[in-house]
């Protein structure tokens, strides 16, 4: 289980660090390590210990391959992340070019 | 599995580096050598195409976060706020920690996983003729899930091109 439990604790950085930092790239970055995190745990919770790799040969049989399934949805959360990533780091420049600064404290321009 | 242990205390740290400095360009690097190491760790734990995969997306997200981090490395102040940002992080932390704990006593151990579904994908794709069966699920039995996936992709990217657009509307005058 320990594998799962440091898996948690890469997560819980990304948490703290989307929660607590003020910079936008801080938080791009906290997003990112998240999203390894929740990717590792997939593909930790498909593995078997006898496994080979999903590809067939003449030997191969369904008990000893890893769980596919996971690493398919994975394939498509990592595209998607790389896209979330493109997304967040262009609006961030459009936000330095409007205010000067990626603190987040300090765009306040919609303020009452 | 010692290794993966080994590669996981490695982007843990990786990860506390890049939280923790104050440079922006040195938390960038810092956040793809965790990258890197996570593609090393699909490889151990026999997921080849995802090991690619990562590789290829880590170099292009450096990239794009070294283009907005590059010569705007400013100091940022920590003055201000201090009780409400640290009582939220413990609140959001709490919260993750307990629903993480009563979805982990649910989980099966590490190395034993189940294949209830993936069983039935096995049997059938040499009838398909696909010897890659991550290929076959992506590519036959979950198709609309890449299409799903690719129109994602096409989203963003007309998102991006929208925001980050240098002409402005002309102002009739």
């Amino acid at each position: 289980m320990s594998e799962y439990l440091l898996c948690l604790i890469l997560f819980s950085i990304g948490l703290y660090c989307v929660v607590r930092k003020r910079n936008l790239i801080k938080i791009i970055i906290g997003i990112g390590i998240m999203e390894y995190a929740a990717n590792l745990f997939f593909v930790l919770a498909g593995y078997r210990k006898t496994g080979r790799s999903p590809i067939f040969s003449a030997d191969q049989q369904v008990l000893n391959m890893v769980d596919p399934l996971p690493q398919a949805v994975v394939l498509t959360a990592i595209v998607i992340g790389l896209a979330l990533t493109l997304l967040l780091v262009a609006v961030s420049i459009k936000i330095y070019e409007k205010y000067g600064t990626f603190d987040i404290t300090k765009i306040n321009k919609l303020k009452g | 599995m010692i290794e993966i242990n080994l590669l996981l205390i490695f982007m843990i740290a990786g990860a506390l580096i890049a939280v923790r400095v104050k440079d922006l360009l040195s938390s960038v690097i810092a956040v793809g050598a965790v990258g890197i190491a996570l593609s090393l760790g699909f490889l151990i734990l026999k997921a080849p195409d995802l090991a690619m995969m990562q590789l290829v997306v880590e170099i292009l997200s450096l990239i794009i976060l070294i283009r907005a981090t590059i010569r705007k490395d400013i100091p940022f102040s920590m003055s201000g706020g201090w009780t409400f940002n640290t009582s939220a992080t413990i609140v959001f932390l709490a919260l993750f920690l307990a629903v993480a704990f009563f979805a982990l006593k649910g989980m099966p151990v590490f190395g034993n996983a189940l294949m209830r579904v993936s069983g039935a994908y096995i049997t059938q794709s040499p009838a398909l003729g696909a010897k890659n069966i991550v290929a076959a699920i992506m590519l036959n039995f979950r198709a609309l899930d890449t299409l799903g996936e690719a129109t994602v992709l096409f989203t963003a990217i007309v998102g991006v091109l929208a925001v980050a657009r240098k002409i402005g509307h002309k102002k009739e005058s």
